[in-house]
């Protein structure tokens, strides 16, 4: 196809908008490292000097170690519970047309499609009642919220992708519905799995508005955490608050490197079949 | 065999009701204790207010500027913020479609998602602050005399929510896009459309269900705007949106009567757009958009 100037004008328009908004958002982010390295950093384009101590310094003062251990363990439990309730539910939603089964799957698409918020007020307020909110077992359960459809509506499709004989077989040597999962499915699933999991695990590990309606002063994760920091900026120095976001940072970020070899990055948004 | 002589589990099997089905049960169960009932416990609890008659939440909330003009506030946010990432979306997303590598900037473009909202927020606190490079970079090049306040007020909550609202529905329109067959678009030009006709004769309405869908999505999104809206905003001001005043009147006045009924509200503003837009799609094309070999 031959280009007229406009077209070309325009494809140059396009690339530059991209470019801006990259350029941007690495700036944004790289002011955030720098200054969490920075002495002091007033009138000039990089800081006075460099430094380590806003690390040490954020690590006593926000209680590093505490946060992180929460972290770990509601986002372990997070990923546990949700893959062994997830990953048989997407089997039987694969495998069987039952009635009821557009009702059900709707049921699955909801959570995924209401804002956090939204249903995180009301649902804050039962789990307050009930006395679980507060807790780390209250943050598990109300991460789990998004996050049980989500492995559901990531599995499906590649539980689809298994020819039904092979567990047509398994079942003619006399494998029970357990030895099924264990020996067969988890094996053939395991990239599936993989992915969904990862996937999880990076959204717990940023999901802020869950965590926050329903942490206590013992059960906030680290995204929570960041939050009162910067809420609460000016009675710490800024940069001890960047070095804590570096550390955020470096969490996700990492995680999100090991899910990008099993997913596409379209994948993180699209969530499910639309 | 008469069915009368099927067992009940075989009668079930042939429904597609067995053991695996069970498998389903945890589940639904799960999603029906967490989520639906307590959405039914919300609805009925913003019924049944701490003071007055069945509705009275409902009146104050409509009768105290301090809480309905959040609903404008939150608009006022929203609806630019998703306007301006969807029509930007649009044009990068059909360049990138016929770019080879496109792993990398897409992978660029997951980073903010990923990073959140409380993350995007303070980040642009430190680029977007009075000695922050943006603001250096604009002194340097002429082209601000004083730096520009862009932070705790309108603007920086609408550079929190392009930062990450961008990504998110371009990812989304360039898997739309990618959806089209090229070949569509080929014919167009073999015949002599030049590019602006193909875009508004071939690719945009086949791809107008898609962009509905974005936009419905992206404007959930940036109407439950929360953390950017009170860490990079004016939550006393111009960004106190609809989620601020539920999440005060629940967790500083412990009204969680009057927080159901904010909440039911919010839900309802964004049920009502939702329907409207998916509503106009219909109205649109809605034939294949990608012609295979079968």
């Amino acid at each position: 196809m031959r280009r007229t100037v406009g077209e070309r004008m325009w494809a140059i328009a396009v690339w530059a908008l991209v470019v801006f908004f990259v350029a941007n958002l690495l700036a944004m982010i790289g002011s955030v490292v720098v200054n969490s390295f920075g002495t002091r950093w007033f009138d000039t384009w990089l800081p006075a000097g460099y430094t380590v101590q806003w690390y040490s310094l954020a690590w006593n003062e926000f209680q590093l170690p505490d946060i992180l251990l929460v972290t770990v363990e509601v986002v372990g439990a997070v990923v546990l519970i949700s893959g062994l309730i997830g990953v048989p539910a997407a089997y039987a939603m694969a495998r069987r047309n039952f009635p009821g089964k557009q009702a059900v799957m709707l049921l699955f698409l909801l959570p995924l499609l209401v804002p956090p918020i939204t249903y995180g007020i009301p649902m804050a307020t039962v789990l307050y009642k009930a006395h679980l909110a507060g807790r780390i077992s209250g943050v598990i359960l109300a991460n789990l919220v998004p996050t049980v459809p989500f492995v559901i509506l990531i599995m499906i499709p590649f539980v689809e992708q298994i020819d039904p004989r092979i567990e047509a077989a398994a079942r003619v040597f006399g494998a029970g519905i357990g030895r099924l999962f264990v020996q067969i499915l988890v094996p053939l699933l395991t990239p599936g799995i993989l992915a969904a999991l990862l996937l999880v695990l990076v959204r717990t590990i940023a999901m802020f508005e869950l965590t926050f309606l329903t942490a206590g002063p013992d059960s906030q994760t680290l995204v929570v955490a960041l939050y009162y920091a910067v809420f609460a900026a000016g009675v710490r120095p800024g940069q001890s608050i960047d070095a804590m976001a570096v550390i955020y940072m470096i969490t996700t970020l990492a995680w999100l490197l090991i899910a990008l070899r099993f997913v596409n990055p379209a994948q993180i948004v699209t969530r499910a079949k639309q | 065999m008469t069915p009368s002589q099927f067992t009940l589990r075989q009668r079930l099997r042939e429904r597609g009701l067995d053991g695996v089905t069970l498998l389903v049960i945890p589940g639904v169960v799960f999603v029906l204790a967490l989520f639906i009932y307590p959405f039914l416990y919300g609805l009925f609890l913003s019924f049944t207010p701490q003071v007055g008659g069945w509705l009275a939440n409902y009146a104050k909330f409509f009768s105290e500027p301090f809480l309905y003009d959040t609903i404008s506030i939150t608009l006022w946010i929203a609806i630019p913020a998703t306007l301006l990432n969807t029509v930007l979306s649009v044009p990068v997303a059909l360049r990138v479609r016929l770019m080879k590598h496109q792993r990398l900037l897409t992978t660029i473009l997951v980073i903010p998602i990923t990073l959140g909202t409380v993350m995007v927020a303070e980040g642009l606190l430190t680029y977007l602050g009075p000695r922050g490079w943006l603001n250096r970079t604009l002194l340097e090049l002429g082209l601000a005399d004083n730096p520009v306040r862009l932070i705790h007020n309108y603007w920086g909550v609408m550079l929190s929510l392009v930062i990450t609202g961008f990504p998110f529905t371009f990812l989304l329109t360039l898997s739309y896009v990618t959806g089209i067959d090229p070949a569509l678009e080929q014919a167009g030009a073999m015949l002599g459309a030049r590019a602006r006709e193909r875009f508004l004769r071939i690719l945009l309405p086949l791809l107008a269900p898609g962009l509905a869908i974005t936009l419905a999505l992206a404007f959930v999104q940036a109407f439950t705007v929360f953390p950017s809206a009170i860490l990079l905003g004016a939550p006393a001001g111009p960004t106190r949106v609809i989620s601020i005043v539920a999440y005060q009147a629940a967790f500083e006045q412990y009204d969680y009567s009057l927080a159901s009924a904010i909440a039911m509200l919010m839900a309802g503003v964004q049920v009502l757009i939702i329907v409207g837009l998916l509503g106009a799609r219909t109205l649109l094309f809605r034939g294949p958009v990608s012609t295979g070999k079968g």
